[in-house]
């Protein structure tokens, strides 16, 4: 996304035009087996974050092709008539083939035409009035790629969006043909209800809406289907005989948007030790503990439901309290503030808000020396 | 008026009555149990939280006949009575306490 943003000067459209035609393939390749099992959890939270920048992506873009539009206008009517021209021709070659390529697109990444598609329809709108000139020739090519028909049409489309790159067209054209038929049914998936008055159908929606998404935002296909969400593991070692050093804790707290003093507060309480900060933010923890061990109490600090890797027996473990994941969304995106000496969890990705238990260090066993105590 | 207000003592005495159980065996009062490290290898597990209708000194005796363990009884000022074993045993604990009739969700197991 931010790389699209620079590419907001018009200067630049044809880079930008360049680059999106060919992202959108291969996005749509990998769309596909994303599409058809969505997650709705995750789904739901991608989506929230998607449907935000979706929208700003398209709105570019189309400011992009208005841009375009306008300066190109003479040059692009032409083209513009062709396309709607080749769309009606191609349905009457090949209402079966389309028909039948139709239903197999489902998983489909008919959004990825999807800029194409709206300035498709604008320049359909306005240019629908002049006559085309260079009908006969496109014919030639649709007869030629019949076989292919629908799909082809999508493509020619793309192409002849971007008309003063003769050479990137050429490209253009001999990526989709060597492409395999897949994607090609993808791009013709887009055509139904463009192409015909017939209503578009809640699936073929659906998966424009994921497959646009996903071409919007690559990031968010790869890690969509299993969010992941990584800190870094706590470096623990040694100091001394009897201490433990925690070196990263202030990373891991940055990590987590938390304050460390609430993260160590927590690792006292729950570790049954006490420590103290020395001057280069490391946490020093008295007793001997490993990585493994923190790191169990790390995880039952953000919340992320987990069995002691000790436990021999098959006892599950409530999670006592989460102080990071979200519970109506499992997203890490939270904030914890403090009001009124009770702290509140709000959660930035569905905005929930709750109220989180104060962390309480239970019984303390005396251990040791009393004669030390005493004197402390 | 007046037996009208000789009924309404009934009521809040049984809003009284209800609380007061609702509060021993409430899930909101958790049992929690602790580790803590001593010098060297050995530890201490902690119980802590155990609701009134169980006899502390009894249930220590049996963890002690169960684990092959010692313990002690703790009093403490704000935890009250605290069972104290030596050892980790904060599994066996758990899973001795839900054998016998304990509800999972009322157990809390803290430590690493």
């Amino acid at each position: 996304m931010s790389a699209e943003e620079p590419l907001f000067d018009p200067s630049l459209k044809k880079r930008k035009k360049k680059a999106v035609a060919f992202t959108e393939d291969p996005l749509g390749a990998e769309a596909d087996p994303t599409a058809p099992a969505p997650e709705t959890i995750d789904n739901t939270t991608t989506s929230g974050e998607a449907v935000d920048l979706g929208p700003t992506t398209a709105h570019e873009q189309m400011k992009m092709n208005g841009e375009g539009g306008d300066e190109d206008f003479k040059a692009m009517f032409g083209d513009l008539k062709k396309k709607k021209k080749k769309k009606e021709i191609p349905m009457d070659f090949g209402d079966g083939d389309s028909g039948t390529s139709t239903p197999t697109i489902i998983g489909a990444a008919p959004a990825i035409t999807e800029d194409l598609d709206f300035s498709d329809i604008k320049k359909k709108k306005k240019k629908s009035k002049k006559a085309a000139l260079d009908m006969e020739a496109f014919e030639k090519e649709l007869s030629g790629s019949k076989s292919k028909s629908a799909a082809d049409d999508d493509e020619d489309v793309e192409i002849e969006h971007n008309p003063n790159l003769d050479i990137d067209d050429a490209d253009l054209e001999n990526d989709p043909f060597a492409q395999p038929d897949v994607p090609v049914g993808v791009d013709s998936g887009s055509e139904p209800w463009l192409s015909s008055d017939r209503d578009y159908v809640y699936p073929e929606l659906l998966s424009r809406f994921y497959s646009l998404l996903h071409a919007a935002n690559p990031a968010l296909l790869s890690s969509s289907s299993q969010k992941r969400y990584t800190i870094a593991p706590p470096s623990i070692h040694r100091e001394g005989n009897k201490r433990s050093v925690f070196a990263n804790v202030t990373d891991i707290c940055k990590k987590m948007h938390r304050q460390p003093e609430h993260v160590i507060q927590f690792l006292f309480a729950e570790m049954g030790t006490t420590g103290s900060v020395d001057g280069a933010g490391r946490l020093v923890i008295k007793g001997r503990f490993q990585q493994k061990q923190v790191e169990n109490v790390l995880r039952r600090y953000i919340g992320v439901s987990t069995s002691l890797s000790i436990s021999p027996c098959k006892i599950y473990i409530p999670p006592p309290v989460e102080y990071v994941a979200c519970k109506t969304c499992k997203s890490m995106d939270t904030l914890l503030t403090k009001e009124n000496r009770i702290f509140f969890m709000s959660c930035e990705s569905c905005g929930s808000r709750r109220s989180v238990n104060a962390i309480k260090s239970g019984f303390q066993a005396q251990v040791g020396k009393r004669s030390k105590n005493r004197a402390a | 008026m007046s037996v009208q207000n000789l009924n309404s003592v009934d009521p809040f005495a049984e809003e009284e009555i209800l609380q007061g159980t609702e509060n021993v065996g409430s899930s909101s009062e958790y049992i929690h149990i602790r580790i803590q490290q001593r010098n060297g290898r050995k530890t201490l597990t902690t119980l802590q939280g155990l609701p009134k209708q169980y006899d502390p000194k009894k249930l220590l005796k049996a963890f002690k006949k169960e684990f092959a363990c010692n313990g002690t009884l703790v009093d403490d000022d704000k935890m009250g009575q605290v069972i104290q074993l030596q050892g980790d045993q904060r599994l066996k604990i758990a899973s001795f306490l839900t054998d016998n009739g304990i509800e999972k969700a009322t157990i809390k197991v803290h430590g690493f």
